[in-house]
């Protein structure tokens, strides 16, 4: 009874496509499967050791994720959870990000302070970019021109021209940059920085600050305030902004980069993604092991669902 | 027939007009739980995300969480209010004039116990209202599916004020009630803090709470908040409804002790 009232209200309120969210769980070794019409897990399969950058291809056939730990990018068949083969990736990928033309990886290795471009049809390393230390967020722009990897120790979004591998420019950030992400058509990118607390919005043409997005949690202290991963909605118009552990949800307004609202959801938030039609958010939550689920259009947190320990990343796949 | 329903409109419609004409007492119902709420529950933001219990299906803040119980201790202090004014009645002799009427006893003390249970839900209503104004939303469908645990648990704590004004004989002795009903009651209950918490510290104040029917109304009104139903909730409940209303007949009836005492 009570669960049929319930799953009526999800459905009543997200006719949303059918799909799946899937999450990597850093301490379980395992990718967890939501199903985002039931908001329940239907899978787990088993993965290298310590996932967290997750990605899918372009058409969803094949499914990238960073097992840190055993110093390999493994690409799975998401039908069947099959580890299909390893790709080559430098030591300790943390993040990464496919190249928009669907072939080249983008990796940080976090302990060699270096880029690794990988090829994922003949399965090569391409180029290596020497970067800050500790390099952890990735980016590349809309039209493919332009990598960034962020270093979280030398506080710098490094600038990579995805034609000749090399840097072009290097901008300081406030410490500990996690992520990075192109926006407004690839005019603007987006930096955020844990232990700052804060994003930093730079031109893209002249790599210069435009912005910059300081966050305050009502009762929750500034050190615990601290930005990771963030997403936009469809129109742009809004980011989603992972806070840590302060356990918030921040709500952006991109164009006057103003905190419109906070959103509370399980602890140490990190990544998100959202649903097929962005009508849902899901953010991973690492210390409660567990998922949000925000209502986009009304900014309310409406379920948390279990997944494994310490969940880290989150990609969205369509099944139908 | 058309005089039981005479005889309840009568009392219904005493007990509004008593309430009406007692604005203070309005506003002090409801700023009682408007202050639990903004100023107490404002320091303890952060006590309880750390778990998710039924009905809830994500973390909550505090403020959210203590929502169904202070609409319990509207409908407690009420309950108790209401008994108090019988027992004013009493003094001024017009519950002599009631229980002089030929219609029979309990239909009486009925009238009176929905009468003050629908003046409670009002307030109940008006203090989720303000809630809401300071940005504490139920879901929209639980502000309808909340109405039947509100009567339920409503007419529970009614009867048990009925029960006690029988016993009490002097308005000055309410201030016993306070401290050993109202309070206990209200402390040794999930309004304040999930069971769970409470066993964290101690197993028998754990038990304790888990017996205390004002738990039980408050978790009944906490499920119907958001749109989902405790058996166990309502059972437990509506046992204690019947239980108190019994008693509450009983302490009233000539052989009670109620009557016996007032020889």
């Amino acid at each position: 009874m009570i669960r049929s009232v319930l799953i009526l209200s999800c459905i009543v309120t997200s006719p949303a496509l059918a799909g799946e969210i899937w999450v990597t769980n850093e301490k379980d070794d395992t990718v967890s499967v939501i199903s985002t019409e039931t908001l329940e897990v239907i899978q787990t399969y088993p993965t290298g050791e310590r996932p967290r950058g997750i990605t899918f291809s372009k058409d969803f056939s094949r499914v990238y994720i960073c097992a840190s730990d055993s110093d390999a990018v493994q690409v799975m068949d998401p039908n069947t959870g099959e580890i299909l083969h390893d790709l080559p990736s430098g030591e300790d990928p943390e993040q990464f990000v496919l190249h928009p033309n669907d072939r080249h990886l983008y990796i940080a290795n976090e302990d060699d302070a270096i880029t690794t471009v990988v090829d994922t049809e003949t399965r090569k390393v391409i180029a290596q970019i020497d970067v800050g230390v500790e390099p952890e967020g990735m980016a590349v722009s809309p039209d493919g021109a332009i990598a960034i990897t962020t270093s979280e120790t030398t506080n710098m979004a490094h600038w990579i021209d995805t034609e000749t591998k090399e840097l072009f420019a290097n901008t300081l950030v406030d410490s500990r940059p996690r992520h990075a992400e192109f926006v407004a058509g690839g005019t603007q990118l987006w930096v955020s920085s844990e232990i700052g607390g804060t994003i930093t919005v730079f031109d893209v043409a002249d790599q210069t600050e435009i912005a910059k997005i300081e966050f305050e949690v009502l009762g929750v202290h500034p050190d615990r305030v601290q930005p990771v991963g963030f997403e936009f909605t469809a129109d742009e118009k809004t980011a989603f902004v992972a806070l840590g552990p302060s356990n918030h949800i921040a709500v952006v307004n991109a164009e006057s980069f103003e905190v419109e609202d906070y959103i509370l959801v399980g602890r140490r938030v990190w990544h998100m993604d959202f649903n097929g039609d962005k009508s849902q958010l899901f953010t991973t939550n690492g210390v409660s092991g567990d998922v949000t689920v925000i209502d986009v259009a009304s900014r309310t947190a409406v379920k948390s669902i279990k997944v494994g320990r310490f969940p880290w990343g989150a990609a969205y796949r369509p099944t139908e | 027939m058309t005089g039981y329903l005479t005889a309840l409109s009568a009392i219904v419609t005493r007990e509004a007009l008593r309430f009406i004409h007692q604005r203070e007492r309005f506003v002090a119902a409801l700023v009682r739980p408007l202050v639990w709420l903004l100023v107490f529950a404002a320091g303890f933001r952060a006590a309880l995300g750390l778990s998710i219990i039924p009905p809830y299906q994500t973390y909550i803040t505090y403020e959210t969480y203590i929502v169904p119980g202070l609409c319990g201790m509207i409908l407690l202090f009420n309950g108790m209010q209401s008994s108090l004014s019988l027992i004013y009645d009493r003094e001024m002799g017009s519950m002599k004039l009631l229980l002089t009427s030929p219609l029979p006893r309990w239909w009486l003390l009925m009238s009176k116990l929905l009468g003050a249970t629908a003046i409670s839900i009002l307030q109940v209503y008006a203090f989720l209202a303000i809630a809401a104004g300071f940005g504490i939303v139920m879901p929209l469908l639980g502000y309808l599916t909340v109405l039947p645990a509100l009567v339920v648990s409503g007419l529970m704590l009614g009867a048990l004020g009925l029960f006690l004004s029988s016993f009490i004989k002097q308005l000055e002795n309410f201030a016993g009630v306070m401290n050993f009903v109202i309070f206990p009651m209200f402390f040794m209950s999930s309004a304040l803090y999930p069971l769970w918490k409470m066993a964290e510290s101690s197993e028998l104040l754990h038990d304790i709470c888990a017996v205390n029917p004002f738990t039980h109304a408050v978790e009944l009104i906490r499920f119907a908040l958001y749109a989902s139903f405790s058996p166990t909730a309502l059972g437990w409940t509506v046992l204690a409804t019947a239980l108190f209303t019994g008693l509450a007949l009983w302490g009233y009836s000539p052989e009670g002790s109620g009557i016996r005492r007032r020889r």
